[in-house]
């Protein structure tokens, strides 16, 4: 009877595939490279993950409901430049708007978020009122957002921030558990929560299942998914937030091609391209997988412009042996 | 010069559980158009696409022009002389007339070093061909611009550019208006009298009437018999059609219609050769059936009352209160659900679990506190339904998609269950299943009207419709044209309402 559960090590293997040749390399930097293993280097890949995950968290989203998210790298740069702006120190040289007002950290945070929630809504709108492919419409919107960065900023550099807004995005608590990765816990908590318990997340799965048949099901379609790409374009403004706090600087490039980062990270993570499939586990997985490569590559001493090639192999190898789960499923 | 243009002997085609052709026979004489008869699901297509070579028959042979010939794909028929318009035509309508006649066997000519293709010849060609058929079009102009009948002018051009000694016209008139039809048959006849050797695939029978030199009936797979046309009755060909003996058993139909529950009222569709017109009454713990020939708009009516499609005119009451239905989600809340026809297209969430599939319509229900759903309760819903309508599923997590077609239909009949509502249609419930799964289905409906609920369901099986309807409604050609109930419910006069174009 048992007889189909029987442990097919090439399916597990093929299925996995990515994640087994990347844990492969991982493991045999960690060999030759001691320093790769080292707790510092292992908080550093951790630290800069965390913003990773969080865009990743919102890209998610869009990519189960058979959509994608082109903006989020430019909504990253916005959002960092104008955290910046408005938190610059009264003294700073250069300061982009000298008359602002010393605005509390959290509540330049919300601005961001709802600037980048605006920006999210018309994403949404042309997406599932208009009509347009995710893909066109997102890229139109990734345009856009970095030409208003590019306004806003001068296409200055920004630097000389406030303590505070150092302090919440660089700090530790105890000194040793950095706070950027307890946003990113909460972060992924909330998001876990709204996928797994509520009818907006079960909602998004059934539209990237079939659409039609959620439709005929009741499930409001365009609501759904215009929330999806609000949420998701709070999240970038988060990301974005604490990058250039995390960073003491920020300009206009900021985050320039993180979104398709997160979408291969979603990929390799198990989140499939063709909808209806990704868990937040998997999205955290596969950041951090993608971001082991990276270091792991940079350990190796492989040419900068050597490691974009790699990467960009291991996004299509990802997704072709994700399409191919699909294949067979049919 | 052999006797017939194409015979076919003997073809036997079996799918995993079904066998869709026994020992067919077809033999078209050269020159004549060949009508071939038979209900939905009597295995034309399957036929057709047999002697395509798009399916490979299990046994039989198949002649042309006296010749055996063995052909493995389209491609083959056509060298042999075969070409076929099908029922939906696949041109590319942003392209050129021309470049559709050619497409795939463009002229070409040599520039230098470069093959490139040779519009001119091309266009030319064309022309002449369109010429032949009489239809005056510039090969030059998009496609897209022309009706529908004359893109099937253009299909048949091509076929006759091609050489093709027979072209098979699978439901050409199905979307065409009476002079579209009178059209169409002239470049037929013109064709037929210079040799050419029509199969004509329609239910329509005043049509086969006027075009038909001969006809072959099937039914459910097997081959009944080829007569001249002159020499069969149009009641001889129906009763030939459907002429089988009721050997499927159907629950008893123990339940009791009550009160009028819903009234539909003057239905009209946006798109001219859809429904009009369409009004009829469900009363409480009735099972209606919606019988009709595939194309006689009634999914399209039923779409309508949930929401799916958009009516210029027509009113819906549920227990004598108007409803206004925007969208499926307003037609649930209005206590309407419907398990759609295409069920792996809008049906099932196929790779999401059972447990997903059944409450994905009536989670509104399991909300606490605004935002939090119940897993717990939703997880006791399902198991339920599982038990209830004994789904065979290992647990409620599988994905729907490995479980068989019965068991999804009742996994999307539970989804609908879990919103109670008070009418319930259910467009084709048991195509695709097997006879055990039936049966249960038909139980289930009967217990459901038994509960005061009232069903409409459309069935193209005949005795289906006949055996667990209490009244059904016949449909042709986007209008009510008849009902009958008790004795009057025969395959006989639903056949005849169902051809009242």
């Amino acid at each position: 009877m048992d007889k189909t559960k029987k442990f097919d090590l090439k399916k597990v293997l093929l299925d996995n595939g990515i994640i087994v040749l990347l844990m492969l390399l991982v493991i045999y930097v960690s060999i030759t490279e001691p320093n790769f293993r080292s707790f510092r280097n292992i908080m550093n890949l951790a630290i800069n993950a965390a913003p990773r995950v969080i865009i990743a968290l919102g890209v998610s989203a869009c990519l189960i409901t058979k959509g994608t998210d082109l903006s989020a790298g430019r909504m990253v740069g916005l959002s960092a430049c104008l955290s910046g702006i408005m938190l610059q120190k009264a003294d700073a040289p250069g300061k982009v708007w000298p008359d602002f007002p010393q605005l509390n950290v959290w509540v330049v945070l919300l601005i961001c978020m709802a600037l980048c929630a605006v920006f999210g809504l018309i994403n949404g709108v042309v997406i599932s009122y208009l009509s347009v492919p995710a893909f066109i419409g997102t890229l139109g919107m990734q345009m856009i957002v970095y030409g208003i960065a590019q306004v806003v900023t001068n296409n200055v550099p920004i630097g000389g921030y406030r303590a505070d807004y150092t302090a919440v995005t660089q700090g530790k608590i105890g000194g040793v558990f950095p706070l950027l990765f307890l946003y990113l816990i909460i972060a992924a908590v909330i998001f876990w929560f709204v996928f797994n318990y509520t009818r907006h997340g079960k909602y998004m799965y059934a539209i990237g299942g079939n659409e039609v048949a959620a439709e005929v099901s009741g499930v409001n379609v365009k609501k759904t998914k215009i929330i999806i790409y609000i949420t998701a374009a709070c999240m970038y403004a988060i990301a974005g937030f604490l990058l250039g706090g995390k960073s003491g600087g920020a300009s206009t490039q900021m985050g320039n091609g993180y979104e398709l980062e997160a979408i291969a990270a979603c990929t390799i993570g198990g989140v499939s391209v063709n909808g209806g499939i990704g868990k937040i586990s998997g999205v955290i997985i596969g950041v951090a997988v993608f971001e082991l490569l990276k270091s792991a590559l940079q350990f190796l001493g492989l040419n900068p412009n050597l490691q974009y090639i790699a990467q960009g192999i291991v996004i299509v190898v990802a997704i072709a042996l994700d399409i191919r789960k699909y294949i067979v499923k049919k | 010069m052999a006797e017939y243009r194409l015979e076919m002997r003997g073809v036997s085609k079996s799918f995993p559980g079904v066998k869709a052709l026994d020992k067919i026979n077809l033999k078209v004489r050269p020159g004549t158009v060949h009508a071939l008869m038979g209900e939905n699901g009597a295995g034309k297509s399957t036929l057709m696409k047999c002697l395509f070579g798009i399916y490979h028959m299990d046994e039989g042979e198949v002649y042309v022009d006296g010749k055996k010939v063995d052909i493995n794909n389209p491609d083959e028929a056509l060298h042999n002389g075969l070409a076929m318009v099908h029922q939906e035509l696949q041109p590319v309508p942003e392209r050129t007339i021309a470049e559709n006649m050619y497409l795939g066997r463009f002229p070409t000519k040599k520039v230098g070093p470069l093959q490139v293709i040779d519009h001119k010849t091309m266009n030319e060609e064309a022309k002449k061909w369109l010429d032949n058929v009489k239809m005056p079009f510039d090969p030059k102009k998009r496609l897209g611009n022309l009706s529908i009948s004359q893109m099937q002018s253009v299909e048949i051009a091509k076929a006759v550019s091609q050489e093709a000694k027979l072209i098979i016209l699978d439901e050409p008139t199905s979307s065409l208006t009476d002079n579209e039809v009178e059209a169409l048959f002239r470049i037929v006849r013109d064709l037929r009298d210079r040799g050419v050797s029509f199969v004509f695939i329609s239910h329509k029978m005043a049509e086969l009437r006027k075009i038909s030199d001969d006809i072959t009936i099937m039914r459910d797979g097997t081959y009944v018999g080829t007569w001249e046309m002159k020499n069969i009755s149009d009641d001889d060909i129906v009763k030939n059609m459907v002429g089988r003996e009721l050997t499927n058993i159907y629950p008893p139909l123990d339940n009791t219609p009550g009160d009028v529950l819903l009234e539909v009222d003057n239905f009209t569709s946006i798109h001219s050769n859809s429904f009009k017109n369409c009004s009829f009454k469900l009363r409480r713990g009735e099972i209606l059936g919606f019988g009709g020939l595939v194309g006689a708009q009634r999914t399209e009516l039923m779409e309508a009352i949930f929401g799916i499609r958009h009516t210029t005119s027509g009113e819906v009451k549920l227990n004598g209160k108007p409803l206004n239905i925007k969208s499926p989600k307003d037609a649930i809340r209005n206590g309407i659900g419907m398990i759609t026809e295409d069920r792996r297209g809008s049906g099932i969430l196929g790779c999401l679990s059972i447990a997903d599939n059944i409450s994905i319509a009536s989670l509104d229900h399991y909300v606490e506190g605004g935002v939090k759903l119940n897993n717990g309760k939703i997880e006791k819903l399902v198991q339920d339904n599982i038990g209830k309508l004994s789904i065979k599923t290992p647990s409620s997590k599988t994905l729907i998609q490995s479980l068989s077609g019965g068991n999804q239909q009742k996994v999307i009949i539970s989804r609908w269950l879990a919103n109670n509502p008070d009418v319930l249609i259910m467009d084709e419930p048991t195509r695709g299943i097997d006879v055990g799964a039936k049966y249960e289905i038909y139980q289930i409906m009967i217990s459901l009207a038994k509960q005061g609920k009232g069903i409409i369901m459309i069935s193209s099986e005949m005795p289906e419709l006949i055996g667990v309807s209490n009244r059904i409604m016949v449909m042709c050609n986007g209008k009510i044209t008849g009902e009958v109930s008790g004795d009057e419910a025969t395959q006989e006069n639903i056949m005849y309402f169902a051809t009242q174009f």
